[in-house]
């Protein structure tokens, strides 16, 4: 089984071998590392940029208006922080030029917490990405998913936002989940397209024959059916939630965890049927508390589906503090943790109008 | 065309300009007298309450005509990309661009072609031509100029990036220089600065310590040279050796040209006549005067000409329908790659 790493390589893969990616690029993106999360190793367009975010982002908004097709790295999204101007104007171009120019770009960054990643590689970008109009915005729970919205995102006419949710990097996904082509066995997966440690000079990977597949954007996914508790969630919290249900169905819980993998646009049916059914609805992320997208879309179930709520919507996010401690307690008190999922999840079944 | 080191507080003529042929001249002349008046017509909107905001490029006429002249003007990787400023029109007219268009932009109607009344005045945008949208935050074309040079490295077409020199403070002039210059990469980018020797109220000597933006190139390896951008001629010529070295070459060059800021930073400082600058179509005309290629009567006669066709047009484009409050939510996503069609 292909970690959701490895399943954003043989996207990129199959972008750049048949959907006509010109260029991979980003600190440290091409050989010989490949990425520091190694999502680019042996890949053909890959290829270092200077120590440049701005640099990094404008360059792919100028391959995308001079007809080409860029998938450019943030190397850690805490260090997007410089560029929200340009990410603004990929956003605007088409807007702000009448339909003149699209740009067509993908920007894929490693977003939140969960490796003791201190204060900056552990920046949640969902809150401020969200505030960018003009871009779709993926994030990804699971390496099929991974899979999947990244050729979406690569085939998209527009900006896309592709977080990938860094705690989840190197997990690998279900059986069931198995990529069109990709070998059972993950030991002979790993030895076709990993780089070897040490010297990789001589190394090609060895590409499976992986076959298309697209998730597409604005699309959510049930991650657990439940009945009595919808969880809207996306990325690092996804297999969080699901266990956090998994343990309450024990105490006769049965909560729904809905994955959004896309935050832009969203999947409104989907989240209006799911709360239409279990009546309780709480919201977990990451990114801080305050002026966070879970916020907004509390707002809209309060705004349009507010008869249909038998408690008040919750929002389990990260607190507004400067940053992630790099000590283990204050990680685990600055995001959201399974245990207080749950506790929130056990309140809301409980609550009664 | 020659390199300058020594401080400049004026515009400065390095080396005497070749003449061009009376034909060119008058050509070059006809499109500065043109873009001034269309300048000057933009004002105008906006003192009578046609327009929210002006800014433009009157005294940078004498670089941008040449400039439009002497791009590759087409669409696609094979022609020249313009990452242009808020005071190009001169060169958006020397391409061949209705200056009608630059009323519509002003006056916010549905028909402005550039951002169907999105945007503020000289804030062009045409596919056809390469001209990719002008921005309001100042020097971001010089990181995304990085991205249409890339993908030039080998056609036929070169990727033009224009500014003032107050921003080249910004990060993104560097960012341009660095991933320009890298050695196996270069990236075939003209880079050019108009120079006018302030940003909005803070003079050129405020802001920057060495003597011109031009000498920070040389750090990179980048050829570089300070022209005077009142002179057409010189603008010419230099631009002219410019922009063939980018292409033969495909390497970096920056151009710095010394220009005017006539009717200061924009409408938020009055738009008024600064009376203390070069006025370079001033200064053309006596040339021309002197070389007998014009008459003070024809010179006249074309401004009084052109002067009324914009008046007309600017009381035609009053009548023209205003964008609807739908119209706000067209164009937010793309349904087809219309960059990728190009190619």
């Amino acid at each position: 089984m292909a970690t959701m790493i490895q399943a954003i390589r043989l996207a990129l893969h199959v972008g750049e071998t048949r959907l006509g990616v010109t260029d991979i690029f980003g600190e440290d993106v091409g050989a010989p590392l490949g990425g520091v999360f190694t999502g680019t190793q042996g890949l053909e367009t890959a290829w270092n940029t200077p120590l440049d975010e701005r640099g990094i982002v404008g360059t792919a908004i100028g391959l995308a208006l001079a007809g080409q097709r860029p998938v450019a790295e943030i190397q850690f999204c805490d260090y997007a922080f410089n560029t929200i101007d340009l990410l603004k104007l990929a956003g605007n171009t088409y807007w702000s030029s009448g339909g003149d120019w699209n740009v067509p770009m993908v920007l894929m960054t490693p977003v939140g917490a969960g490796i003791r990643g201190s204060i900056y590689h552990s920046h949640s970008f969902d809150a401020t990405a969200t505030r960018i109009p003009g871009w779709k915005i993926v994030m990804p729970s699971n390496p099929r998913d991974a899979y999947g919205l990244m050729l979406s995102a690569i085939v998209d006419p527009n900006p896309v936002m592709f977080l990938m949710p860094k705690a989840l990097l190197r997990l690998k996904g279900k059986p069931s989940d198995l990529l069109p082509g990709e070998p059972e066995d993950d030991k002979q997966l790993a030895s076709m397209i990993d780089a070897p440690l040490g010297d990789r000079s001589a190394w090609k990977p060895r590409w499976p024959d992986v076959q298309e597949l697209y998730i597409p954007i604005g699309e959510s996914r049930i991650a657990r059916p439940g009945s009595r508790v919808t969880v809207l969630t996306y990325g690092r919290n996804v297999p969080m939630a699901v266990a956090a249900a998994d343990e309450l169905a024990a105490e006769g819980i049965d909560t729904e965890v809905l994955d959004l993998r896309s935050l832009h646009p969203y999947d409104w049916p989907a989240i209006a049927a799911s709360v239409r059914k279990t009546n309780r609805v709480l919201c977990v992320n990451e990114d801080t508390e305050v002026t966070n997208f879970g916020e907004h879309l509390i707002r809209r179930i309060v705004e349009e589906l507010f008869y249909e709520l038998h408690a008040p919507p919750r929002l389990v996010a990260g607190a507004h503090l400067p940053g992630i401690g790099l000590a283990d307690a204050l990680e685990m008190a600055s995001v959201p943790q399974k245990d207080g999922i749950k506790t929130a999840i056990r309140e809301l079944a409980a609550h009664e109008p | 065309m020659s390199t300058s080191s020594r401080p400049t507080t004026h515009p400065v003529s390095v080396s005497a300009p070749p003449r061009l042929a009376a034909e060119t001249c008058l050509q070059i002349y006809d499109l500065m007298l043109r873009a001034r008046v269309l300048e000057e017509r933009l004002i105008t909107m906006y003192k009578q309450g046609d327009g929210f905001f002006w800014i433009g490029g009157p005294g940078e006429e004498a670089f941008n005509v040449p400039l439009g002249l002497l791009v590759d003007k087409g669409r696609g990787v094979d022609h020249d990309f313009l990452h242009l400023h808020y005071r190009s029109a001169a060169t958006l007219l020397a391409m061949g661009a209705d200056p009608v268009d630059a009323l519509r932009q002003m006056k916010n109607v549905a028909s402005d072609p550039y951002s169907k009344g999105r945007n503020f005045a000289g804030h062009f945008s045409v596919r056809e031509w390469n001209i990719v949208p002008v921005t309001s935050p100042i020097e971001v074309q010089y990181s995304i100029a990085i991205g249409t040079a890339r993908a030039q490295r080998k056609a036929k077409g070169i990727t033009v990036v224009q500014g003032g020199d107050a921003g080249t403070a910004e990060g993104d002039f560097a960012t341009c220089m660095v991933w320009a210059s890298r050695k196996g990469a270069e990236l075939p980018v003209l880079m050019i600065v108009t120079n006018n020797r302030y940003g909005i109220s803070t003079p050129y000597a405020g802001q920057h310590g060495y003597e011109q933006i031009s000498d920070r190139g040389k750090a990179f390896g980048i050829q570089t040279a300070v022209i005077d951008g009142n002179d057409p001629e010189a603008s010419y010529a230099a631009l002219k050796q410019a922009i063939a070295y980018v292409r033969n070459e495909k390497r970096p060059f920056l151009l710095e040209a010394m220009v005017s800021r006539l009717r200061g930073h924009s409408s938020a400082s009055g738009a008024n006549l600064v009376k203390d600058e070069i006025d370079c179509v001033a200064r053309f005309e006596e040339r021309l005067i002197e070389r007998q290629i014009l008459t003070r009567a024809e010179i006249d006669r074309r401004r009084e000409t052109y002067t009324n066709e914009l008046a007309e047009a600017a009381k035609h484009v009053r009548t023209e329908a205003q964008p609807t409050p739908e119209s706000a939510f067209d164009y937010i996503f793309a349904e087809r790659n219309l960059v990728g069609e190009d190619n």
